[in-house]
């Protein structure tokens, strides 16, 4: 592994070793000095053009964590008339010895770009790219799950992946990077996958996804689910017809308190409920759901940074053999 | 000096395709047409060109290029796309109107004309604006364009759909009164509004904002029959899907006065190639699926798509060195366009060289109402004619290309074809394969007078 771009090119083996050397990182978290030697002296630069701090601070405490040092470069000036160049840029960063840039970007596929031009030698990382990919917040929702998982079936996490567990992914799945790196990883590991949401949010091609889409998130819950993952409905998606109103939405697609209620009466106990965040709480996730026992929403943050501290550590450390196939895989 | 008055001698060249024979250029016509002219003492102090093995056919007629001069010389100049045009077989273009300014009066067309002969490569044929500043709303004044020097009959706002159903009426109405035709960029904007690639399997994935079939194909459906309703002529730009050649087809059966143009790279290109994220492959309309490319070349094999038009759109490197979504749209394909027809049709065995002659040549012409091109390869024609070598094959390679865009979607493919010659007027401004020197018009256009 050079780079981390998307999931879709992710072998299982990769993702596997991603997940147990994320296990590897959180014992790390738990001790009094939450930080290790590994990536001293190596550069990490943490090049945003688009406002998230959320996942900004959480690459910084990871690359922090394993030592390296850490640039943030907001470069939010979005047109080449407006300022410098994506390519000016990469190539600045590489002039100044960037050992890894970590890439959030509003147009889809500006990581790959990056990695596959000659404006920089780093290795690079997307970190949310227009609405292709978000393949750390994958990573650390499989990561999530797969705690889960293993925990229910009474098996530590490493090595496993997530055969057999069903997930339903419910919301704007066409603007959503978090639904499509989240398809082709939960694929990878074995995961079966139903994608809830309008007609109006579901991509011209969906069907050839490797997954299950339906329209209504009633049935979908009740022929059972493992993991409920809620996706943001984002604020300018309002008023631009994809559905009459916010409270049509939310009756129809939102996790609201009788669905909550739903989960407990049919006995399904064990079932998770995810959201990428932020909330928006009332509309796709009841503020109920979001706080209950079952919500994984503050494990997912407390997760990332383990998740993010494996894909540095992994891409930084020099070691970039392709791991054997991994002995669990069965197809 | 170049001199517009040589005797050429073109020996055994297949015409279209056929039989070897030799053909007499003088005086900028074709002198005779027959086998062995050299024995009959016509071609008496003669240039004679050895053309066994090579195609001769008539010198290719672009329907629809973009010069970027006046406004964007850093882009291409009338100069420098002409002498790619040459180079790549053609004796005519039209240059598109969404210049700056915008050739939206007859100032502006005749200013491309004489820029056009200034530069003698080729017939420089403005395309006038339908719009004012291709703006949609107010009839650019047509008829001026129309009557100047340079005798404009193509109007299009390329780049931008003449959407309001009310102006296309009007605009094709209008023009029946000059036989012009209306060349529409069929896209429909809300649509469209932000699309960045084809709407499908690819853009599901990749996440970039759909530009769907249908956004082309409605725009079609209702031309055609506003020009049916006006009793008109339209010309349908870079038709792009399997749907649109269904109606352009079901059009033609009515017999609607409806011509299209397909370009090089939709003959060949899929919007698979779109997964490199590489902006080199961005363009409008996009690269479709393969349903579509072979829907159009099966179109273009059976006349429903009447030519082939090229749509070379150059742009500086900075605007394709970026991400996609900031990248500009278009390509080059002046000196790719006979090897990509030739790939994609000839060595598949949908047509033949004679069919090629019609699609990228004759009909194209008729389309511009071009008298001199486009016309026979006999004796008392325009000497307008290629040599092209069907046997050669090359690596595209968009450094050593005359364009000032190195935007080609083939840069690295290996095609067959190769302009050897290339007679403008009678003049050769291609030979060898390379450029040789323009034709030289007798009396200088003012505007051009240095």
């Amino acid at each position: 592994m050079k780079h981390l771009l998307s999931t879709e090119d992710l072998s299982l083996a990769n993702a596997v070793r991603i997940l147990d050397t994320a296990e590897e990182m959180a014992a790390v978290g738990d001790r009094e000095v939450k930080k290790l030697p590994a990536l001293r002296g190596r550069t990490v630069v943490n090049l945003f053009f688009e406002d998230s701090t959320r996942t900004r601070i959480s690459f910084e405490a990871a690359a922090k964590r394993l030592s390296a040092d850490v640039i943030n470069f907001a470069a939010k000036g979005s047109s080449v008339s407006k300022g410098e160049s994506l390519k000016d840029t990469a190539q600045t960063l590489s002039a100044m010895g960037a050992d890894a840039v970590v890439i959030r970007h509003w147009a889809s596929g500006a990581p790959h770009r990056l990695a596959s031009t000659d404006w920089i030698d780093a290795a690079v990382i997307n970190a949310g790219d227009g609405t292709h990919e978000h393949p750390t917040q994958a990573l650390l929702d499989a990561f999530t799950m797969r705690r889960h998982w293993s925990k229910l079936s009474g098996t530590g996490s490493i090595g496993e992946d997530l055969q057999g567990m069903r997930v339903v992914i419910a919301g704007d799945v066409l603007h959503s990077r978090v639904a499509r790196s989240n398809v082709w990883l939960l694929r990878t590991l074995g995961a079966e996958v139903t994608l809830v949401a309008p007609p109006t949010l579901l991509p011209i091609g969906v069907e050839k996804w490797p997954c299950k889409v339906s329209y209504n998130l009633d049935e979908t819950l009740e022929r059972g689910a493992d993991a409920v993952m809620m996706l943001r409905v984002q604020g300018e998606r309002m008023n631009a017809s994809f559905f009459p109103t916010t409270r049509e939405y939310s009756r129809r697609w939102g996790f609201d308190d009788n669905r909550l209620r739903t989960l407990d009466s049919v006995g399904m106990k064990d079932t998770i409920i995810m959201h990428p965040g932020p909330m928006n709480r009332g509309l796709e996730i009841s503020a109920a759901a979001a706080d209950s026992p079952r919500s994984t929403v503050l494990a997912q943050v407390r997760n990332g940074v383990s998740v993010r501290m494996a894909a540095l550590y992994l891409l930084l450390s020099g070691d970039t053999r392709e791991p054997a196939a991994n002995p669990k895989e069965s197809n | 000096m170049a001199d517009n008055n040589g005797t050429y001698l073109i020996r055994g060249a297949a015409i279209l395709g056929a039989g070897a024979e030799d053909l007499l250029i003088r005086d900028g016509l074709i002198a005779e047409r027959g086998t062995d002219l050299a024995g009959t003492g016509a071609a008496d102090g003669a240039t004679v060109i050895d053309a066994s093995g090579l195609v001769a056919l008539p010198g290719m007629v672009d329907v629809h290029t973009h010069l970027r001069e006046p406004g964007r010389e850093d882009a291409e100049t009338v100069e420098t796309g002409t002498r790619a045009a040459a180079l790549g077989g053609y004796t005519a273009v039209h240059a598109m109107a969404n210049s700056t300014p915008v050739a939206d009066t007859a100032g502006v067309v005749e200013q491309v004309y004489s820029l056009g002969r200034d530069a003698g490569w080729v017939d420089v044929r403005p395309v006038g604006a339908v719009t004012v500043g291709l703006a949609g709303e107010q009839l650019a004044e047509l008829g001026a364009m129309a009557d100047s020097r340079a005798r404009v009959r193509m109007f299009s706002d390329d780049g931008i759909c003449v959407h309001d159903p009310v102006l296309m009426r009007r605009a094709l109405e209008y023009v029946k009164a000059f036989d012009g035709v209306v060349a529409q960029h069929a896209q429909e904007p809300r649509l469209t509004a932000g699309a960045q690639m084809n709407e499908g399997e690819v853009s599901a994935v990749l996440g970039l904002t759909g530009w769907p079939a249908v956004a082309e194909e409605s725009i079609i459906a209702r031309d055609v029959l506003l020009t049916q309703h006006v009793d008109s002529r339209l010309h349908v730009c870079h038709v792009s899907t399997a749907g649109s050649v269904e109606i352009v087809r079901w059009a033609k059966e009515r017999g609607i006065n409806v011509t299209a143009e397909v370009t090089p790279h939709h003959l060949l290109l899929t919007d698979d190639l779109v997964r490199s994220y590489d902006p080199v492959y961005k363009v409008n309309p996009p690269l479709r699926t393969d349903a579509d490319v072979q829907a159009l070349r099966a179109g273009l094999a059976d006349g429903t798509i009447d030519v082939v038009g090229t749509d070379h759109a150059p742009h500086p490197s900075e605007h394709k060195e970026c991400e996609w979504a900031q990248a500009a749209m278009g390509m080059t394909g002046l000196e790719t366009a006979l090897s990509v027809v030739q790939h994609t049709m000839i060595e598949t065995g949908l047509m033949t060289w004679a069919d090629f002659a019609r699609v990228t040549s004759t009909a194209a012409a008729q389309i511009g109402r071009l008298a001199d091109q486009g016309r026979p390869l006999e004796a008392g024609e325009p000497a307008n004619i290629i040599l092209v070598d069907p046997a050669a094959r090359w690596t595209v390679d968009p450094s050593k290309m005359a364009t000032m865009g190195r935007n080609s979607p083939f840069a690295g493919r290996e095609l067959p074809g190769k302009v050897v010659a290339t007679f403008f007027k009678g003049h050769p401004t291609v030979l060898d394969g390379k450029l040789n020197t323009p034709y030289r018009y007798r009396a200088p256009s003012p505007a051009g007078a240095s």
